[in-house]
């Protein structure tokens, strides 16, 4: 009977063990149906005035991290980014679970709507996406025109002989292969920056099939992430797709030339994308850098930007902490830049630090100036 | 377990008969036992009331989520209606969302995986629970397929780009499909050996829990060892083949990262089953982080409201079947 009575309590110890993290995993998911997409359960307004919280783009973690890590070393302030997607990372800076979100494209009118008080986006850096290809028969670097771009992922030009890219690749022995297009399946940056671009050079690719994160596309394989696209070009022969440049240069992928607005070929490196962005830049930073004026300039890149509220004081927010998050920023956009170049992401331009320089001055706590 | 006629000859009842013990130290211990103390009955009722609200918190679970989901995929149902689970367009950018290619993508690749996977299951639960119960090649297959259910399916995912996509895309270059690789074959393939372990195990211990005295009774009317099987252990444990079926098939339908990264990913509908195409749960996973519209995200909610009740609808046919089987 003893024995039994032990037996028992044991079982009742497990049973409330079940029960307690039962009832975490239900409100876990009621708390899921409040804020869409929150992820974290951490509140920037909560006691721990030392660490800083952002989330957003997956594409900034790698240079954040870096960044992060080095001003952590000289300022000793602690900086806890999550990268959830660019998407997310607005959503929780909308419901004030973070100190600043990252997002790859800049916040669109339903997400402005959707915030209680202005934001302001600070331009940290600047990617590419590179048109990567596998032809195992061609050693020669394809220069692409915009034209034959959009042709590729609408599926109107779908061998790789076809005229129009022969024309452009004189002496460039072309197979005679199907093009298998390539695409980005999860919503991301990349994807926006790429059908910004095609919507901007193609009219037919615009009405058919427009601009965003995630679109419907008319050809083609979706890959998850950039591995996931980059596996399928790897390893289907005649595959064409976009990927980010860092991703593409760290893998040894081949991509192609594109023409510029000014017709001319460029490859895409650092210096050409920093080029690109190299142009005037509106007071608000939010301007897309595809189809770009520069002469020298790759035609499909874009800025990434960190997002805060040009208000720092809500949320019991001390001023303290919006100066520590004004002042990294600050610091993100000069000295750390230098750490870009070794990850391959383009460090901003002087026009582009200029102005983040003056979009930074505008925020406020309680109405003053933070930064002088 | 009860009493089952098979074939109406052999009859068998698995209850032990209740037999009163009426010896003077069965009506010793008898009387003993009315007699509770006061602590006995409380653990009783707090045991039962621990019970009780363990059922009821599962129930609560499930409405919970059940109700999360509509709440959630209202804007989306109000913005699209019905029309939503047959259009055959998902185009976020202009905010037209249909369900019906990924809703084909998650039936055709589930039940595909099913019918591959079947004959594996049954094979090796006839295997392990008739023919070689014990021993140490069999208790290593046990494991091994054991082990397949272990495996986290971004495992699965990685090998099926690697390896089977490129073996797929070979096949379909001889049998003059579109040589993509990636696609609901190469998905329903990888799907096929995630689901293996759940028919075969639950197989397996139906197969080893058919009462010895049936066998021995038909191989004692001559029977081989194909036909005690055929006419005696399938129609035996046909209920629990059936359910481990169901249970198998409720984890296709479900699978996500494994699929996502074979099926080619396009909301485009499959033409035929070597098309790429997309599954359900694998657009919720692809695109809930970037939705950034309210719509768009409703609309990826009420994908996951399908998907539920699409399990559910399956579950309750399955039940139904079930009953069918062991009532007949």
């Amino acid at each position: 009977m003893k024995k039994n009575l032990l037996n028992f309590k044991g079982t009742l110890t497990l049973t409330s063990l079940v029960i307690g993290s039962m009832f975490t995993a239900f409100s876990l998911v009621s708390c899921g149906s409040g804020g869409g997409a929150s992820g974290s359960d951490s509140t920037a307004s909560g006691g721990n005035d030392e660490a800083l919280i952002g989330a957003g783009s997956s594409f900034d973690n790698p240079l954040f991290s870096k960044e992060f890590s080095e001003y952590n070393k000289t300022n000793g302030l602690k900086v806890n980014y999550q990268s959830v997607g660019s998407g997310a990372g607005i959503s929780q800076l909308t419901s004030k679970t973070v100190d600043f979100g990252a997002s790859d494209a800049p916040m669109n009118g339903k997400q402005d709507s959707a915030v209680t008080a202005p934001v302001i986006h600070i331009p940290v850096t600047a990617g590419a996406v590179a048109l990567s290809y596998n032809l195992p028969g061609v050693k020669d670097t394809l220069n692409l025109t915009p034209d034959v771009v959009a042709g590729m992922f609408l599926g109107t030009i779908s061998k790789w002989n076809d005229p129009k890219i022969a024309a452009i690749n004189k002496g460039v022995k072309l197979p005679a292969t199907a093009i298998l297009i390539a695409h980005r399946s999860d919503g991301s940056g990349t994807t926006n920056i790429f059908t910004t671009y095609l919507a901007k050079v193609s009219p037919d690719w615009s009405t058919k099939v427009g601009k965003g994160s995630a679109v419907n596309w008319p050809a083609g394989l979706g890959g998850k992430g950039s591995e996931g696209v980059a596996g399928l070009i790897k390893q289907t022969p005649g595959a064409f797709g976009y990927i980010e440049l860092a991703y593409a240069i760290q893998n040894g992928m081949s991509y192609a030339k594109v023409q510029n607005k000014s017709g001319n070929f460029i490859t895409p490196t650092i210096a050409s994308v920093t080029a690109a962005a190299n142009i005037s830049i509106p007071p608000d930073s939010k301007v897309s850098l595809t189809n770009t004026d520069a002469a020298d300039g790759y035609p499909i890149a874009g800025f990434s930007w960190v997002i805060i509220y040009k208000e720092q004081k809500y949320n019991d927010r001390s001023l303290d902490k919006a100066t520590k998050l004004l002042k990294l920023l600050s610091w993100m956009i000069h000295d750390g830049q230098q750490y870009s170049g070794a990850l391959n992401y383009a460090p901003l331009s002087p026009a582009a630090v200029s102005v983040a320089d003056a979009i930074l001055k505008s925020a406020t706590y309680d109405g003053k100036p933070i930064l002088q | 377990m009860d009493t089952s006629v098979e074939n109406g000859v052999i009859t068998r009842s698995e209850l032990p008969l209740r037999v009163i013990n009426s010896t003077p130290e069965g009506m010793v211990k008898a009387k003993r036992r009315v007699k509770r103390s006061f602590r006995q009955i409380r653990t009783e009722s707090v045991f039962r009331r621990t019970l009780t609200i363990m059922g009821l918190v599962m129930i609560i679970l499930v409405l919970g989520i059940l109700l999360t989901l509509i709440v959630q995929s209202l804007p989306s149902i109000k913005a699209l209606g019905l029309k939503y689970l047959w259009g055959k367009v998902w185009d976020p950018v202009r905010d037209i969302y249909g369900a019906w290619p990924f809703l084909l993508g998650t039936l055709l690749s589930s039940f595909l995986a099913l019918l591959i996977s079947f004959p594996f299951s049954l094979a090796v639960a006839i295997f392990l629970g008739e023919y070689y119960p014990n021993g140490w090649l069999p208790d290593f297959l046990k494991n091994a397929v054991e082990l397949i259910a272990a495996v986290p399916s971004v495992i699965y995912g990685f090998w099926g780009l690697a390896v089977l996509v490129p073996i797929v895309r070979t096949l379909e270059t001889h049998i003059g499909v579109e040589p993509v690789g990636v696609g609901i074959f190469s998905s329903s393939l990888i799907l096929a050996i995630m689901i293996i372990p759940y028919a075969a195990s639950l197989g397996r211990s139906m197969i080893q829990m058919v009462p010895s005295p049936l066998k021995e009774a038909a191989y004692g009317l001559g029977a081989t060892r194909w036909e005690v099987i055929r006419s005696v252990v399938l129609p035996y444990t046909k209920s629990g083949l059936f359910a481990g079926i169901l249970l198998s098939l409720g984890r296709a339908l479900g699978e996500t990262m494994a699929v996502t990264m074979v099926i080619g990913n396009t909301s485009l509908i499959p033409k035929n089953i070597f098309a790429p195409g997309n599954t359900m749960a694998s657009v919720i996973a692809n695109e809930f982080t970037e939705a950034d519209k309210p719509v768009y995200l409703s609309a990826l909610i009420e994908l996951g409201l399908v998907l539920f009740l699409v399990t559910v609808v399956i579950n309750l046919i399955g039940k139904k079947i079930i009953d069918r089987f062991t009532n007949e």
